[in-house]
């Protein structure tokens, strides 16, 4: 059976890694299912959010709702920006008193998935015909793990991955230490933080880091470019969509 | 006055231990930059985190627990004040005697009065965080009154002139060589060959305040739980030290805060499962002293319950932020907390350091006196699930952002930039502008391909990580192409 899918590129992904938004369509693509971009979104405003904007966060979750409530499956490759849909949109539209808006932000919630999920849950794949001949360890995302449960289901796309090196990252449960604005405003924490994920993944001896979140993917490979080693960060959506 | 035109009042500046000198991010500079400490903590919090973890996973019903725990914690909080006032009706019933404090200078000012009256000029103290907050013992020695530390933690922590750092191990940013070094600096009679052998650094302590036990009049302790239902009192601990102080003097003084009670004695067997497995990783504690009014013959013959609010009721009217008053100071939030492990208590100004120290001190001073707080954290969410009462500490933050915002952030470059990000983010037209002008950003680090450093505020990301260059062509710009 054919899937439509709305693709929620994010807004991050649609500006700085495209990569990411272009390998989620090549890979619903060749699993058989129909991917639409829908052109007028923006961001979810998650940012504003965290930052404690929830004012300025309203619009931008009207728009998300009218930008979305047309499709039946929204998927995003970002287990932040999902959580985000599922557990703030609804929160942030009560906050303004916007009733309505809330029970519409919760509709779009319930159809909206982050890819790992949508794979092994709604498309009921771990096999996605993918081939990727290299050493990867995986950072298993804040927002993914404990926001969105996925659990295991990345690994279990990533274990069916032919020619993968898959190895397993000390203290993966750990935060890399992005956490949005917190990364500017409480610097220092953020990069003592950073230093020690970056310690766990180069003692797995990786050609790749991979997670489910460009954002902190694009943390950690800040932190390893700076380090000027040779280990890249590559998302979930890149490694799935190989051959 | 406790109130202006109904609106609770916030914790007193200028008493107690609710505020800190310098915002957390500064203090976190300080605190990272000590290595001793950061391994202190990280090995202290990682033993604490593999005992917890081992003992709460062999708990079929943890989930269910928890559960439980927060539907009695809100329950609780639901009908508070006539729980109270039938808990004042117990206790003095049974012969004690109950005293309501506004704050921590009526609380501070009643026991010293107690004290005074039992013709004391020294008290043992039993650990206690409500002391803590209040600064009690500053306020007792202001007096003319010694307070006694005799929880082994926390005598470390006051034989070291020093500010405890975690709710439960007080002194856990101390190894076992710095305390042998405050001991023989600073306690009477300790031995001169006292090695840093943890034994021998108990013994120690053990012989010191046996001396304070055997002659001290009056103790102050104090509670984890009261139960509204009988009047009874409730301390867990691990040390036997406060058994020995809520025993022997003739005198007993208890500060609790308000929002340690529950409503049945049977709702008992709810926390006492949660608290040991999530706060020291027992399956039980060592000691668990409850007591009801006075027994003729045995124990204390005067017990005096001083309630505390000390901003508590101002916490209690915000209803998402009142959760916050479900804590019973396990600090499983605090080992888990990535921010925490490496920045250390100290950091957060406050005797409630952590994920709950962020969400309940901002709340009990006003946020505006704690501002700092609510964004020391990543959001990543662990000390959620750590929580035995499931305090959503992570939705608590975000919404303790909003309140410092929308309450009391004047213009500001933040403002002014979230406002405009705003603006573009919702049109899609806009949006496009938007991503045209971040290519500009492809003019900067085009020799090795990454930008290694930016202005304020975006500096504070290069100082330690790069960014990757924009993109030449945006993800919407492909699509278009493809499917134009």
């Amino acid at each position: 059976m054919t899937v439509r899918v709305a693709l929620f590129v994010t807004c991050l992904a649609d500006a700085m890694f495209p990569q990411v938004g272009k390998a989620t369509v090549t890979l619903l693509e060749r699993l058989g299912h129909e991917v639409v971009f829908p052109e007028a979104q923006t961001c979810c405003g998650q940012m504003h959010v965290n930052t404690g904007y929830q004012r300025q966060a309203v619009k931008l979750v009207e728009h998300h709702m009218r930008t979305f409530e047309p499709y039946d499956a929204i998927v995003a490759p970002s287990g932040s920006c999902v959580g985000s849909v599922r557990h703030q949109h609804a929160a942030v539209a009560e906050r303004a008193g916007k009733r309505q808006l809330a029970a519409r932000a919760g509709e779009v919630a319930k159809r909206t998935y982050e890819l790992s999920e949508f794979l092994v849950d709604v498309l009921g794949v771990t096999d996605v015909g993918a081939r990727y001949p290299h050493r990867v360890t995986y950072h298993p995302t804040c927002h993914s793990l404990r926001m969105l449960r996925v659990g295991d289901r990345p690994l279990r796309l990533l274990r069916e991955v032919e020619g993968i090196d898959l190895v397993e990252l000390p203290d993966a449960e750990q935060c890399c230490g992005f956490g949005g604005t917190f990364a500017l405003k409480n610097a220092d924490t953020s990069a003592a933080m950073l230093a020690d994920k970056l310690r766990n993944v180069l003692s797995t001896d990786p050609d790749v880091v991979s997670a489910g979140d460009s954002s902190c993917l694009m943390h950690i490979g800040g932190g390893l470019s700076r380090m000027s080693v040779e280990t890249r960060p590559v998302h979930l959506a890149e490694i799935l969509a190989s051959t | 006055m406790s109130t202006f035109l109904g609106m609770p009042a916030v914790a007193p500046r200028g008493v107690g231990q609710l505020r800190g000198d310098e915002p957390f991010p500064a203090a976190a500079r300080t605190a990272l930059g000590n290595e001793q400490l950061r391994r202190n903590l990280g090995h202290a919090t990682r033993t604490i985190r593999a005992k917890r973890a081992a003992v709460v996973a062999e708990v079929p019903d943890w989930e269910e627990l928890r559960r439980a725990g927060e539907a009695l914690k809100a329950a609780t909080m639901a009908r508070l004040p006539e729980l109270l006032v039938q808990l004042e009706e117990q206790v003095t019933a049974r012969g004690g005697h109950v005293h309501w404090a506004r704050d921590a200078n009526e609380a501070n000012a009643i026991v010293a009065d107690l004290v005074r009256r039992a013709g004391a000029d020294e008290v043992v103290k039993v650990k206690s965080m409500a002391t803590q907050e209040i600064g009690l013992n500053e306020a007792l020695e202001a007096q003319g009154i010694a307070a006694w530390e005799t929880d082994l933690a926390e005598l470390i922590v006051q034989l070291g002139h020093d500010k405890p750092s975690h709710i439960l191990v007080p002194a856990i940013h101390r190894n076992r060589t710095e305390i042998r070094d405050i001991f023989l600096r600073e306690m009477e009679g300790a031995p001169a060959d006292l090695t840093d052998e943890p034994r021998q650094l108990a013994m120690a302590a053990r012989a010191h305040l046996r001396r304070k036990f055997l002659t001290a009049r009056v103790a102050v302790s104090g509670a984890n739980f009261a139960v509204a239902e009988t009047g009874t009192l409730a301390v867990v601990e691990s040390e036997g030290n406060g058994r020995m102080c809520l025993t022997l003097p003739q005198t007993l003084i208890t500060v609790m805060g308000i929002e340690k009670l529950v409503p049945t004695w049977t709702d008992l067997e709810v926390f006492l499962q949660l608290l040991p497995r999530s706060s020291t990783g027992e399956r039980m504690n060592p000691y668990t002293s409850l007591w009801t009014g006075v027994t003729p013959g045995d124990g204390p013959q005067d017990f005096h319950l001083v309630l505390l609010d000390n901003g508590r009721t101002a916490v209690l009217a915000d209803e998402v932020g009142r959760s916050a008053l479900h804590c019973i100071r396990c600090s499983a939030c605090l080992n888990v907390c990535p921010v925490y492990e490496r920045t250390g208590g100290h950091a957060y100004g406050s005797v409630y350091p952590g994920p709950i120290g962020a969400v309940l001190s901002p709340q009990l001073t006003g946020v505006e006196d704690n501002a700092s707080l609510p964004y020391a954290s990543s959001l990543c969410g662990a000390c959620f699930d750590a929580c035995p009462v499931r305090i959503d500490i992570p939705s608590l933050l975000v919404h303790l952002r909003a309140r410092h915002v929308e309450e009391h952030r004047g213009p500001s470059a933040e403002a002014v930039s979230m406002a405009a990000m705003s603006w573009v983010m919702a049109r899609p037209g806009r949006f496009r502008g938007g991503e045209r002008l971040m290519r500009l950003g492809r003019l900067l680090g085009r020799k090795r391909d990454r930008i290694g450093a930016l202005p304020p505020p975006l500096s504070a990301w290069t100082a330690s990580r790069d960014l990757p260059r924009p993109p030449a062509q945006t993800f919407r710009e492909w699509w278009r192409t493809r499917n134009g």
